[in-house]
């Protein structure tokens, strides 16, 4: 899932402070899992910002909604009606749903109250780690299903550095080396064979090197 | 055992603390309380295992929005006793009131009072 955190609340105020009607808008995926920008936490956000803008001594209305997905068309559209009316929407989606209500809702303008951080997984409550950079050509088979592009520090596709001491990347004791858990995992596998193969250049045209990307599937398409 | 406690503590009934979340203190604070505290078990002690801890942590977490946006963290609080210490129950209403009483009231009735005004 994309993995967000929130915005310091001195930032979330300067962005919003002007306002007159704010939306707060949730959305029901990604932010609500790693507890970012679901219901629960515009409800807190609001309920926050309420009280500091009562205490200055100003009049504004917030009001709280939260999407299924704030990137989708269906589910964004359910705000037709009402997104104008307010003078802005701060989005607690990741930055593709603060994108995609800006690019549907022209006239209001749309804020991010989260940090898009990366793509990863929930290792406990409250715990999140990166896994993946979507570089768009996948090497997880070749790897023992550890990605040395997002969990080594230097991408190195022929690992490891010579950085690597006691299974701790060089940049820091808390860090794992990847390729020491690649290493271990085709061990275990009984895949060192592979290991041992030189891996090629990878072609990172389907990475971000290669401008914006998207993805088309024609036998779903209308 | 009949204890007195002072008299503007409104009791709420929750079935563990750790059923009360953030935004149960926040909207407490919003709606215009001048304080909130959470009393529960005493630690190691909850008949859930962790019910206390997470409502701690909560409480503390409520700490830092309310102090985020210059409203008092201190105004929310947690306390632990057992459910037969009916006097420390007493004790730790009077210590949060006075707690308040130095706090001064809850800006948001200002507030109120001149949106009324
Ligand atoms: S190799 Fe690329 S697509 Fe596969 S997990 Fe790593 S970053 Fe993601
Ligand atoms: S120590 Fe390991 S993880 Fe760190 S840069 Fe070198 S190979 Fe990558």
């Amino acid at each position: 899932m994309i993995v967000a955190s929130p915005k310091p609340m001195e930032e979330i105020i300067d962005t919003v402070k002007d306002c007159k009607k704010l939306l707060i808008l949730g959305c029901n995926e990604c932010v609500t899992v790693c507890e970012a920008g679901g219901k629960k936490e515009v409800g807190v956000l609001a309920s926050a910002l309420r009280m500091y803008f009562a205490k200055q001594g100003r009049q504004i209305q917030i009001d709280e909604r939260t999407l299924e997905r704030q990137c989708d068309h269906e589910y964004l559209e359910e705000i037709r009606d009402i997104a104008d009316t307010y003078d802005a929407i701060l989005s607690l989606a990741c930055g593709v749903g603060v994108q995609f209500t800006a690019e549907k809702y022209l006239a209001t303008v749309v804020l991010p109250g989260v940090n898009t951080c990366f793509l990863g997984a929930t290792e406990e409550r409250g715990l999140w780690t990166e896994r993946c950079q979507a570089c768009g050509a996948c090497v997880l088979a070749k790897t023992g299903g550890i990605c040395p592009v997002s969990r080594c520090a230097k991408r190195v596709l022929n690992g490891p550095c010579g950085g690597s001491t006691n299974g701790k990347c060089e940049i820091s004791k808390e860090v794992d080396c990847a390729w020491q858990l690649i290493v271990d995992r085709l061990t275990a596998l009984g895949k060192m064979d592979e290991y041992e193969q030189i891996a090629p250049l990878k072609d990172w045209s389907t990475d971000r090197a290669g401008g914006p990307r998207k993805v088309v599937k024609e036998d779903v398409q209308s | 055992m009949r204890l007195e406690y002072p008299a503007n503590i409104k009791v709420i009934r929750a079935p563990c603390t750790g059923k009360i979340d953030v935004i149960h203190l926040l909207r407490a604070i919003e709606k215009g309380a001048d304080g909130a505290y959470v009393v529960g078990c005493m630690e190691g002690e909850c008949l859930y295992n962790n019910g206390n801890f997470r409502a701690k942590k909560r409480v503390l977490q409520a700490q830092k929005v309310l102090d985020s946006v210059g409203m008092g963290g201190q105004r929310v609080q947690m306390y632990n006793l057992s459910s037969a210490e009916g006097p420390k129950f007493a004790a730790f209403a009077r210590e949060m009131t006075e707690k308040i009483r130095e706090l001064g009231p809850n800006p948001m009735k200002l507030a109120k009072k001149g949106e009324a005004a």
